[in-house]
């Protein structure tokens, strides 16, 4: 690993400022980056350490009816916290599915949603790779590529984002609250990030020496509570990325979808949230047919990057399952197995 | 998984502590953090090596730029081919069994990508990690070859340890042509790496001419010597500690290249020296299972009895050495068959050497194989275990030896009445679950060969009453410190908490390699004799001294328990070993010990341990994952030592096969041939929910033929059988059988499909 | 740049001098301060080998550095036992025969003890498996180490010591 500079600032102002020098990385958890500087594809010239910032600590439910989310709340609390096992299921889902107990205890908010891609190619600092060096290359196009991108893809990049928290965050139109050298913004899940283009690689609308401080869950999405799951195909039961996995938010009357919230995880550069699919379901009813057809208008510009045109239908059909299983009602217990296909069992039915 | 019944009672005893269920007696250091592994240990002075690996995998390494590194802060040396001396002995000869060629600075040639090409010494781990980043090389370099089509094919003169590399018996052709029916099966299998939790390490120290090892080794009578040869020292210059290993599964019977770069780095630097491989350097350099391409063919006639079987595997291996996993020998003395035939012909790749990991030759054999056996028995429109007990072997039919035991049908029995195999439907798509779930059911047959190497023990029983038993035997986990301890302690007749025990040293008697599943038979063989040897001359004085109640025994049997010896006819005319030997005034008795195989019975005898595999799968009929929900094996090995390890062995064998048949696979980029799933995150082994339950039934089973206590391994066992259970049940449950492994979800995706339209 | 930090491990102040940042808990804790009873298995947060509890909560040690943590509380493998009486996790890891090589065993132990504080002692098995899920045993001692965790919890709910 790369000798760096390390600070610890007190306040956030002193954080921007030290994170505002180029080659400066924020440090968190650490589990990704710190991982990415063992494999020698991330080597920052400082971090600047904001684990102790506790202001990014809190989870407030605020006066609109929102809920606030710091910025360094681990994983593992956020997954526990009362307000969102009752408001937001589907976050305490995802955020179960993934990594594993002690990576869940470690893991914040904020570098969740800054975690790169799992791509081996990105990891091998020997490998051709935009996300190394804008204008690298790209392996994985010709290389190992079964569990790349089917939407959203260029030939500049295309690996998938692995997160499973911000596949539930985009379906309900989370806001991440960012502050930097140019002051503080809001800015909508869906614009937080950036497809690769022709040129550029995947990445974020943060700016060098921004930091997330929050993310806020709307108040409008808790309607969806009683029916809101995340579900999550992978090849190992557990301690495994998705290979496809899907939210899923129904807000149901009268035997109708009265709303529709839907987004897809690893299929793309970003959580991908499928507004299509989502406008095929309102109005219709909660059944086999109308799934598939708002699965297939999710899926309708899919195409593959590579060998991995199964995860096209493997997409259609997480999304299918995941409505079904919303359809069917949030568990009133967390499943033992949160976000797996085993899960959606009697709990759910 | 609490309930692992014992379907029969255990047959005689050794002695009081064979046969019992004791905890691991090094469990209080394994769950204390206590127990030190060869990393653990920390001279004074040392420094810390870690090597730079090649970044393609065919070429030469034309120029190594090292200037950054040295500048390093803490890093004080960098070994390169311009600067490392020469071994005293080729790399690339193989003077003692279980070496490989290996790669340690020698030149500037590369065979496989991840190959040491220059060592950094530093004052601080990091400091040593940064240095190897630093290393920048150019190569030369040609097109990486990985995979059968890629690879260059070549006819093979031996498989496994020294197999010939074809096989036939019977009329082979004439059978076929007789045969009514036929099934055949086309698989792959990929590379597989044998990833002990504990990676390769090694702490060296020299003094002089002598070297101090601490290294995990499965085989610390070979590695002696064979480290010597490297070095041109005596092997008395040798001393290699290997208390405990953090598993090993073949890898770490072989002397590898970073760890005799560490110890030769330590000589270069005259301090001691720690190297660690880091988890993704366990993926060139250390061994790995073969890829294979196989085909098993079964011919049958109207009665659905086997007529001819026909086995042939392209197995892949490196481009400079020549081990080739003996897939299509695994067959051999399965099932009843006239005629055979089986052969193998050999690829090389540009990756590390393969070598032997869990079960070679025979996990990845029987997992076609079995595929096989139930697309026969689908034909035959029978169920797969009526269908194998139909086609039961009685005798070996490779060479008609019977079998020196054989409790298979026992197993199978025991198995499916556990399991509940009576209830299954023949046809597959069957069963749902509550929840919709697909259900399979499937079963395999195990076997494993049961070998025997030539060990040696000693044991001391002193004036005191204290006793010692020892042999230089390795403990990866299979539970050598247990069981060995306790077939020593019955050797002397003596209860394992009153003696001393000593493995892991090569300062000990060569208790022989730890592999092939023949380790408790062998070690244990040597140390059981050695006490006994104790016991032989401890008699020999009782009986001749007239102030001993044994006094004039002579002929009748005297024996010894719990530290007293008596007539085996009147135990109550004896005394206490203390009081033999105080009265002779004898500080202490050594016994020498050797396991015995006798040579006629291996003349005569075919030698396996057996068993049966049932398994259960949960299929999502959409998304195609794949749980294995319930795994049931009975298993028969002969004497059974202790059985509270020996289900551990057998569960643990049998999540290696949940880990073959749904997750491992070694993915080498076609183009650089470097590994890219070369850590846990890519290279997956199963995790605890991916096997809910497990179930090892120990078998009775009396082997009077294998050796002298009759004593089988387990150690491998459990994977064979279990990897084509899971290909059945999957089977079972979506009818879809997958040309390769892992069975993954997107070619039962496929499968699906293509069933549909 | 040189730092001084402190640390709480297993009940004892440490002060370590670090001459860089570079340093995870995981390796100041085997080769700084010689507590090797923690292992490395990845060193990439992906097989739970170094898992420790850093106040109170499991982490991986591997993935965080040390730096960070100065102030904190650490308890590793070789903290967990009072005096010869063994924490009731490790006494059940030992009767129902949680490890074969014991490699991955100080992780397990110290990820079991982390899942029986943040469950409360009601964990099904099914919630056992998941939860462990993070500690990968390549001997396969899986078995084991499911009936272990749950016994452990029936033996502290009964607020057993072993
Ligand atoms: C073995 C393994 C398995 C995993 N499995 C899964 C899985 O199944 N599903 C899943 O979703 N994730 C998985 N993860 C990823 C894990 O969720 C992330 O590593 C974790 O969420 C990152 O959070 P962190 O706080 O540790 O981030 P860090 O590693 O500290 O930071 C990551 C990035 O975010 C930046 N950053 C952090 N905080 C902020 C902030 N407040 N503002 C701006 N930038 C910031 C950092 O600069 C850095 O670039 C896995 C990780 C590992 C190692
Ligand atoms: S897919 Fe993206 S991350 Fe992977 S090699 Fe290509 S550019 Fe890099
Ligand atoms: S060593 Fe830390 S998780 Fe593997
Ligand atoms: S006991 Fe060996 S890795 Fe778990």
């Amino acid at each position: 690993m790369k000798a760096f500079d390390y600070q610890r600032p007190e306040t956030i102002a002193e954080a921007i400022k030290a994170a505002s020098k180029p080659g400066a990385s924020y440090y968190a958890g650490g589990t990704n980056l710190l991982d990415l500087m063992k494999v020698g594809v991330r080597t920052p010239d400082s971090l600047i350490d904001i684990t102790r910032l506790d202001d990014l600590k809190r989870i407030e439910p605020q006066k609109d009816g929102s809920l606030r989310i710091g910025a360094l709340v681990r994983n593992s609390d956020l997954a526990r916290n009362v307000d969102i096992l009752s408001d937001y299921p589907a976050i305490a889902e995802a955020l179960l599915s993934g990594a594993s107990g002690q990576l869940r205890n470690s893991a914040t908010v904020g570098g969740n949603l800054m975690q790169q891609p799992r791509c081996a190619y990105f990891y091998d600092p020997h490998s051709a790779c935009n996300l190394h060096e804008v204008g690298e290359g790209c392996d994985a196009l010709e290389g190992e590529n079964g569990k790349h991108a089917v939407l959203g893809w260029t030939k500049t990049c295309i690996a998938v984002h692995p997160s499973d928290f911000c596949v539930p965050l985009a379906a309900m139109g989370a806001r991440v609250v960012v502050d930097g050298p140019d002051g503080s913004r809001e800015i909508s899940i869906d614009e937080f990030y950036t497809l690769p283009g022709s040129v550029q690689p995947p990445g974020s609308a943060l700016k060098q020496g921004e930091i997330i401080t929050a993310i806020i869950l709307p108040s409008d999405a808790k309607r969806f509570a009683p029916r809101a799951r995340y579900i999550k195909l992978r090849d190992r039961t557990s301690y495994a990325f998705a290979i496809v996995s899907a939210a899923a938010m129904l807000h149901i009357g009268d035997g109708r979808i009265k709303d529709a919230r839907i987004a897809l995880g690893g299929v793309a550069a970003n959580p991908w949230r499928a507004r299509e699919a989502e406008d095929t379901l309102n109005g219709a009813e909660a059944n086999e047919a109308s799934f598939k057809k708002a699965a297939d208008a999710a899926l309708a510009d899919a195409k593959p990057s590579g060998d991995n045109a199964h995860k096209i239908e493997l997409a259609r059909r997480i999304l299918v399952r995941a409505l079904k299983a919303a359809a069917d009602g949030t568990p009133p217990k967390m499943p033992d197995l949160p976000g797996s296909v085993f899960a959606v069992g009697k709990e759910a039915r | 998984m609490a309930d692992t019944p014992m379907v029969a009672a255990h047959h005689v005893r050794l002695g009081s502590n064979s046969g019992q269920p004791m905890t691991r007696r090094d469990g209080i250091a394994k769950v204390t953090g206590t127990a030190t592994y060869a990393a653990d240990n920390h001279p004074q002075n040392l420094l810390h090596a870690v090597f730079a690996g090649a970044s393609i995998a065919r070429g030469r390494v034309t120029s190594l730029d090292i200037k950054a590194a040295l500048a390093h802060p803490g890093v004080v040396h960098v070994m390169t081919p311009d600067n490392t001396p020469a071994l005293s002995q080729d790399p690339d000869q193989k003077t003692t069994p279980f070496t490989a060629r290996i790669d340690v600075l020698q030149n500037d040639k590369v065979r496989y990508a991840g190959q040491p090409i220059a060592v950094i010494l530093a004052e601080t781990l990091e400091a040593a990690v940064e240095g190897a980043r630093l290393v920048k090389a150019t190569y030369d370099s040609d097109q990486a070859r990985i995979g059968f089509d890629d690879g260059e094919a070549f006819a093979p003169e031996a498989v496994g340890i020294s197999t010939p590399p074809k096989f036939s018996t019977g009329d082979f052709e004439g059978n076929r042509k007789k045969a009514t029916q036929s099934a055949s099966v086309e698989m792959e299998t990929p590379l597989q790496y044998h990833n002990a939790m504990e990676t390769h390490a090694v702490v060296a120290e020299w003094d002089g001419d002598h070297v101090t090892v601490d290294m995990p080794n499965q085989a610390i009578g070979l590695a002696k010597p064979g480290i010597a040869n490297y070095f041109g020292i005596p092997p008395e210059n040798v001393t290699l500690r290997s208390p405990y290993l953090g598993g090993g599964f073949g890898s770490k019977a072989v002397l590898f290249g970073p760890q005799m770069l560490g110890i030769l780095a330590a000589r270069e630097m005259k301090r001691p020296v720690k190297l660690v491989l880091k988890r993704g350097q366990m993926f060139g350099p250390v061994q790995h299972r073969s890829a294979t391409r196989q085909t098993v063919r079964y011919d049958m006639d109207a009665d659905n009895r086997f007529l001819a079987f026909e086995h042939t595997a392209n197995v892949s291996t490196s481009s400079f050495d020549n081990w080739l996993d003996g897939a299509a020998n695994a067959g051999l003395s399965l099932y009843a068959t006239p005629s055979i035939s089986v052969s193998h012909s050999g690829t090389r790749f540009d990756t590390g050497t393969p070598g032997a990991m869990r079960a070679p030759g025979i996990a990845t054999g029987s997992a076609v194989i079995e595929c096989a056996i139930d697309v026969a028995a689908e034909k035959a429109g029978m169920d797969p275990l009526e269908f194998r007990l139909l086609n039961y072997a009685e005798k070996d039919p490779s060479n008609g030896k019977p079998y020196s035991a054989k409790a298979l049908r026992g197993c199978y029995k025991a198995a499916a009445d556990s399991f509940g195999w009576k209830d299954r439907p023949l046809k597959p798509r069957q069963m749902r679950d509550e929840n919709g779930l697909l259900t399979g059911w499937g079963m395999g047959t195990s076997i494993f060969h049961a070998p025997f190497f030539p060990a040696k023990a000693r044991a001391v029983l002193r004036k005191d009453g204290s006793a010692r038993a020892e042999t230089s035997g390795a403990d990866m986990g299979q539970g050598a410190w247990t069981v060995l301890w306790q077939m020593a302690a019955d050797g002397l007749g003596m209860a394992a908490d009153d003696i001393e025990f000593d493995i892991g040293h090569s300062d000990l008697p060569d208790g022989s390699v730890a592999g092939g599943s023949a380790h408790t038979a062998s070690a244990g063989g040597a140390l059981f004799a050695a006490g006994n040897d104790v016991i032989r001359q401890l008699a020999e004085i009782a009986t001749q001294d007239k102030d001993s109640p044994l006094f004039g025994a002579g002929n009748e049997r005297v024996l010894g328990e719990n530290g007293r010896l008596f007539k085996a006819e009147d135990p109550n005319v004896g005394e206490s070993y203390t009081d033999i030997l105080q009265r002779a005034g004898i500080e202490e008795i050594e016994g020498k010990g050797r396991g015995n195989r006798d040579k006629a019975s291996t003349e005569t005898y075919a030698m396996f341990s057996h068993g049966a595999v049932f398994a259960e799968v949960k299929v999502d009929p959409d998304l195609f994952q794949v749980r294995v929900t319930r795994l049931v094996g009975a298993f028969a090995a002969g004497r059974i030592i202790n059985p509270r390890l020996a289900q551990s062995q057998l569960t643990g064998g049998m999540i290696w096969g949940v880990g073959f048949a749904l997750h491992e696979e070694g993915i080498h980029d076609k183009r650089s041939g470097r590994p890219l799933n070369n850590d846990f995150a890519g290279y997956h082994i199963p995790v605890l929910a991916d096997v809910p339950h497990l179930e090892a039934l120990l078998v009775d089973e009396e082997d009077p033929h294998v050796n002298d206590l009759g004593v089988k391994g387990v150690g491998e066992l459990g994977i064979t059988g279990t990897v084509g259970a899971i290909a059945n049940a999957v089977w079972h449950a979506t009818g879809v059988r997958t040309a390769r492994y892992p069975i993954k979800i997107e070619d039962l995706l496929k499968g699906a499909q293509a069933l549909k339209a | 740049m040189a730092f001084q930090i402190s640390l709480k491990i297993n009940g004892n102040g440490h002060d370590v001098e670090l001459e860089d940042a570079r340093p995870t808990l995981l390796d100041v804790l085997r080769e700084r301060i010689g507590l090797t009873g923690t292992k490395k298995g990845c060193d990439r947060g992906q097989c739970g080998a170094c898992t420790v509890l850093i106040d109170g909560r499991r982490v991986n040690s591997c993935l965080s550095l040390a730096v960070s943590l100065d102030g904190a509380e650490v308890t590793t493998v070789e903290g967990l036992s009072d005096g010869d009486t063994l924490h009731p996790v490790q006494a059940a890891f030992i009767e129902n025969d949680g490890f074969q090589c014991g490699y991955c065993t100080p992780g397990q132990i110290m990820s079991a003890v982390g899942f029986l504080g943040e469950t409360g002692g009601d964990a099904s098995a099914e919630a056992v498996r998941e939860g462990m899920s993070g500690n990968l045993c390549r001997c396969g001692a899986y078995a084991g180490i499911q009936d272990a965790v749950l016994d452990a919890q029936a033996r502290m709910s009964k607020g057993g010591k072993t």
